[in-house]
């Protein structure tokens, strides 16, 4: 990408040692439930990009190089507490911005977050969280350029959810919480608790919410035209 | 967010450079609790077996940025206060700490994190009853650590930040920048300073009638038969 991104800042402070200068890439953010098409979503931005000639790189939550595999051992056990889970979360996307994302804006990518700090709020606040000790924990976070929300009811989430697997997820269905113990009413009462949290966050933040509930073409039509007003696209 | 004593338990903190005798000064007040028959529990600085792998890793291959050292860091003590300090100072114990949120304070805000974004993050701890910090002429405490010709690790010994080219002056730069920082937060952080240069059991006496005058210890005796 030739100009340089307008939109070089942190929603606090700068990171301490990290040079933001010449950030020349995109910021993009897909965020939604497990089940809402993110996945899908992603890999067909993708690939349209990349026809278009866009480097791409993509990141995700718990992909860190450094804490990654002890988070996962961590969730295993299910013997984190929430202030230290969420740590744990932020410690692995802190290392992915700093070595992964910020790299690769330096480099002109554009890099398609598979979530991103949003998701690790409304997380952390749901089970309990401090607002303002969140907003200050991720205030080292790169304000990106675009954010969408694939917002999905409930209902279609967990079809498509056992459409995918047999069971659900353990922290998807937010049962560390102890909303419920059955699974069904906590994945229901859970998602909407994050869904709410999100709309308070949309408010704030102003991302763009777009109606998961239709077909996935239809999606990734307005995606496409949505990223296109935030890229500069190529001259034919 | 910041718990101030709403549980019956107390909480007791020391704070210092390496070699500012802290460790010895802790030890022997936690031996002194435990022969009068208190409920006291210790707990040290970046012990938490869950997040060691991750911290050795990120050390041992030099991965950490200020801001991750000081998450990784973070998430050590949260988990060490959410599953013990929290629960036993709840359950009326006595928590000795060697080491607590000040050394992140002095240390991350040394490597450029942002004292206020520090001060946020660690804002879900109890903040302790008596905070003792040990003042020891940075020379001294120096000599201390380092007469033992002892493998300083990098980030031990602030490589990270390019201070100097060789471990040892670079540490003697990072604990003088440390220092700075302590001594700042003596009156901040309402700090009981101490002589790190008086003898071991002066030092001792010192803090024990310190303890004994601030914190009603017979009440913190074990009931009953054990």
């Amino acid at each position: 990408m030739s100009t340089t991104r307008k939109n070089n800042r942190f929603f606090g402070t700068p990171l301490p040692g990290c040079d933001t200068s010449k950030l020349q890439g995109k910021l993009i953010v897909l965020e939604g439930a497990d089940g809402s098409g993110r996945s899908t979503q992603i890999e067909m931005l993708n690939a349209w990009l990349e026809n278009l000639g866009f480097a791409t790189a993509s990141v995700g939550l718990k992909r860190s190089t450094l804490v990654a595999e002890e988070l996962e051992a961590a969730q295993q056990g299910n013997i984190l507490s929430h202030t230290t889970r969420g740590l744990f979360y932020a410690t692995d996307f802190a290392d992915q911005l700093e070595n992964q994302i910020i790299p690769a804006l330096r480099a002109g990518f554009v890099v398609i977050a598979d979530r991103y700090i949003y998701t690790l709020m409304a997380r952390d606040i749901v089970r309990g969280a401090n607002r303002e000790w969140v907003k200050s924990l991720y205030s080292i976070a790169l304000v990106p350029d675009a954010v969408f929300y694939l917002r999905v009811s409930p209902q279609q989430l967990i079809e498509r959810n056992f459409k995918k697997n047999p069971t659900l997820n353990y922290w998807e269905s937010g049962m560390d919480i102890g909303g419920s113990r059955d699974m069904f009413d906590s994945f229901m009462k859970y998602q909407r608790l994050i869904q709410a949290e999100f709309r308070t966050m949309q408010t704030e933040y102003g991302f763009e919410v777009i109606n998961g509930n239709r077909s996935t073409r239809a999606i990734a039509g307005e995606l496409r035209a949505k990223v296109q007003a935030v890229i500069d696209m190529p001259k034919p | 967010m910041t718990k101030n004593s709403p549980y019956p338990g107390k909480l007791i903190a020391v704070e210092g450079l390496d070699g500012s005798g802290k460790s010895t000064q802790i030890y022997l007040l936690k031996r002194w609790m435990e022969m009068q028959g208190l409920k006291v529990f210790f707990t040290e600085w970046n012990s938490s077996a869950l997040v060691k792998e991750a911290t050795r890793k990120g050390k041992k291959r030099q991965l950490l940025t200020p801001t991750t050292f000081s998450l990784v860091h973070c998430t050590d003590f949260a988990d060490r206060f959410e599953r013990q300090i929290s629960p036993l100072l709840r359950a009326g114990y006595i928590v000795l700490a060697d080491r607590y949120q000040y050394t992140a304070f002095a240390r991350d805000s040394v490597r450029g994190c942002d004292p206020r974004w520090l001060r946020s993050l660690y804002s879900f701890a109890a903040i302790p009853d008596i905070t003792f910090f040990f003042d020891t002429p940075l020379a001294v405490s120096l000599e201390r650590i380092l007469s033992g010709r002892p493998q300083l690790k990098y980030f031990e010994a602030g490589m990270d930040l390019n201070l100097a080219d060789n471990a040892e002056d670079s540490f003697r730069i990072f604990q003088g920048k440390i220092y700075d920082e302590y001594k700042k937060m003596v009156p901040t952080e309402h700090f009981v300073v101490m002589n790190g240069m008086l003898p071991v059991e002066k030092q001792q006496a010192m803090v024990r009638k310190y303890v004994e005058q601030k914190i009603d210890l017979p009440a913190f005796r074990w009931r009953g038969k054990r």
